[in-house]
């Protein structure tokens, strides 16, 4: 049977043995039911019709006399029952959780939290037995008997004005848990029994959720926990993280709050990686609550980006997009570009996206924020997504100082690598509209406060003179390589035709390149080409110089 | 709620694997594949926890051993590793020093404590002196 149950583990179908279990868990012999249970477990599940027919054996076993046996069936109960067989057995675990037995009750409460959320309404048989489940000495018990209630608040909210009247008993736990001597137990590294205090600590956050008066009972009690704890090892750290979670939910007051903050900054700095990612997850859903605060460790967490664990890099470039404003996006900023340079491809794209986005919405002035959009472009030009490109399009059309600049920067990012589309594509369009602007070498001096570290950075690059065959043959080659799209073809050829009017000596050259595509493979290309053939043979004379 | 318990060496055989949600078969054996590829690519120095479709995977190292845990988005990472601890120690207790191929040759034992410790994707017992007493009985009535 055990040998069995290792290969439906590998994976392998194990239907034959379903019948086994069956007669295993009917037979008198412990160990028999033992491993017929634990198949039962392994290999039914709710979708089988089979395990109906041990409804019937499970009612035996719990009113067996032996404890072991009867926490068997409660378990197999509690992991695999289904609608029917809960409405069936509800009254027998109901029995059981009233039993003096803490072994007994201790599973029986896992059971009814089972049925509970799968048929809420035998909720009401349960209610008032948790209430004597809660005031039990038994960690056990009382583990499991919060449990039950969590689970009855998650599946019926109405419930937890109810519960909120337990909040003292709550608190008294909580307060006997710290203040308790060494109990050998329970005790983890010094710490009694950690795991009753994170499950009070979360059932204590459900019920607090927008109620102020419970809120304000539990404040005294959870700022004892925290600053009680002893945070040297993991386990103070979980503890301690589980109340910052709650006093970010519950209506606490603003000194709470500063302290919950104050913990998550010293989990930052912290030397254990785990602490720090938890740190981060956590700061991103307090960043919406509390701005300010999160300010504050603004540099800790670009600091993160340089990890080289990739959790933690993916959490801190959240955070700082969330934290970017008017004020500190230069900074922030430098330090994602500087990111991008190192990061895989799948961040690629979601780093583009957002500092898009963010440079959108908080640049100071539109000199950076076109250097910033292009720095992008050429760094993560293949992971961008194609709608950006006419997103930077339409906003490059619209700054009208800055025509030349950028035409410029494109250009000369064009002629080092034709191989990323995106910024392909926006370059060759550039060029298209302004190459007049490229030719004579115009940059115009844009208006608009720069501060002095940009104007000597940009001040020292040179201003780029080309001649217009250099333009047409940077064209021609994109035009020609293999690795360009073709939609970049397309771009590449309605550029070449609007530098027909720009240009005043290559005409000639002009005509050439696009008859020769006249009889190209791909439709769209072919059609472009005859037609601007036409225009070329029948409508010179509605040539106009473009000054 | 966790989800599911899978112990995995470093060749990447799974030697235990408990869930407590109902998965078709078919798709277990390629999600503990895919897990189990990115556990083995961490190395010492990163994080213990990562991010898996809709829900979180807590893992840790032991010799040779994988102990790996999948949770839903509310439940506490810190105290899942520390869960993590305490099974092993109780492994540890009742096999005296635990390695692999105790597992292996003794699986239904340890699926046994495993279940008394959690039930329904929920932690019941971390008592090791409470988990251990059933199957002290159990071996005793068989010998």
């Amino acid at each position: 049977m055990a040998k069995l149950l290792y290969i439906h583990m590998l994976g392998y179908p194990a239907h034959f043995g379903q019948m086994e279990t069956l007669k295993l868990i009917a037979s008198p012999r412990f160990s028999d039911k033992r491993l017929g249970y634990l198949g039962a477990m392994m290999l039914l599940d709710e979708r089988q019709d089979i395990h109906i027919l041990i409804t019937n054996c499970m009612k035996n076993d719990m009113h067996h006399q032996v404890q072991y046996v009867v926490g068997l069936a409660l378990c197999a109960l509690g992991s695999i029952c289904s609608e029917e067989m809960s409405r069936d057995l509800s009254g027998e675990v109901e029995k059981l959780l009233k039993s003096s037995n803490p072994y007994i009750v201790r599973k029986a409460a896992l059971c009814a939290a089972r049925i509970v959320r799968k048929v809420p309404d035998l909720m009401e048989v349960f209610v008032p037995t948790t209430r004597q489940l809660l005031s039990e000495k038994n960690h056990a018990v009382l583990l499991t008997g919060i449990c039950l209630v969590t689970e009855m608040c998650t599946v019926n909210p109405d419930s937890l004005q109810h519960f909120r009247r337990f909040l003292p008993n709550l608190v008294r736990m909580l307060k006997n848990l710290i203040m308790a001597g060494y109990s050998p137990e329970h005790d983890v590294h010094g710490i009694s029994d950690p795991f009753l205090q994170v499950r009070v600590l979360r059932l204590m956050r459900m019920l607090g959720k927008g109620d102020e008066d419970t809120s304000e009972m539990m404040n005294d009690i959870l700022a004892q926990v925290a600053t009680n704890t002893d945070s040297s090892k993991n386990v103070g750290h979980s503890i301690l993280y589980e109340t910052v979670l709650t006093i970010m939910d519950i209506q606490s007051e603003s000194g709470l709050r500063v302290l919950a903050v104050n913990i998550l900054g010293r989990f930052l700095s912290n030397s254990d990686r785990n602490v720090r990612y938890v740190a981060l997850n956590t700061l991103l859903r307090t960043v919406s609550v509390d701005y300010n605060a999160v300010q504050r460790h603004r540099s800790t967490i670009l600091d993160c980006l340089k990890e080289s664990d990739v959790s933690i890099r993916r959490r801190a470039l959240e955070l700082s997009f969330a934290l970017v404003n008017k004020n500190n996006i230069r900074t922030i900023m430098k330090e994602v570009l500087a990111f991008l340079d190192v990061a895989e491809p799948e961040f690629k794209s979601f780093i583009a996206t957002n500092s898009l986005v963010a440079a959108e919405k908080h640049s100071p002035n539109k000199r950076w924020h076109i250097d910033t959009v292009l720095t992008v472009l050429i760094k993560a030009g293949s992971y961008m997504q194609e709608e950006l490109v006419f997103t930077i399009i339409a906003m490059l059309s619209q700054t009208d100082q800055l025509h030349g600049y950028h035409t410029q920067r494109l250009y000369v990012a064009l002629t080092n690598d034709i191989s990323q589309q995106p910024l392909v594509q926006v370059a060759i369009w550039a060029v298209g509209e302004y190459g007049d602007l490229l030719v004579t070498g115009q940059v115009e001096n844009e208006i608009g406060g720069g501060e002095e570290e940009e104007e000597e950075e940009e001040g020292r690059r040179e201003v780029v003179q080309v001649t217009e065959d250099e333009v047409l043959d940077v064209l021609e080659r994109v035009l020609q390589s293999p690795q360009s799209s073709p939609a970049t073809r397309q771009y590449t050829l309605n550029s070449v035709m609007k530098l027909s009017s720009r240009f005043s000596t290559s005409l000639p050259r002009i005509k050439a390149m696009v008859s020769s595509y006249g009889n190209n493979m791909d439709m769209e290309l072919q059609q472009r080409a005859v037609e601007y053939c036409a225009i070329f043979s029948k409508h010179d004379n509605m040539r106009t110089e473009h000054k | 709620m966790l989800k599911f318990v899978l112990l995995v060496n470093k060749q990447g055989q799974t030697r235990l694997s408990q869930y407590y949600e109902y998965v078709p078969v078919e798709e277990r054996v390629t999600t503990e594949a895919d897990i189990v590829r990115k556990c083995l690519s961490r190395n010492e120095e990163s994080c213990s926890f990562m991010e898996y479709k809709n829900f979180k995977v807590v893992f840790r190292r032991y010799a040779s051993l994988y102990f790996i845990v999948g949770v839903d988005n509310s439940e506490n990472e810190l105290s899942i590793l520390e869960f993590i601890h305490n099974i092993v120690e109780t492994f540890d207790r009742y096999f005296e020093s635990v390695c692999e191929l105790d597992i292996m040759f003794n699986i239904d034992r340890a699926h046994m404590m495993l279940d008394e410790m959690i039930v329904n994707g929920n932690i019941v017992e971390t008592n090791k002196s409470r988990v251990l007493a059933p199957i002290a009985v159990l071996d005793k009535s068989n010998r």
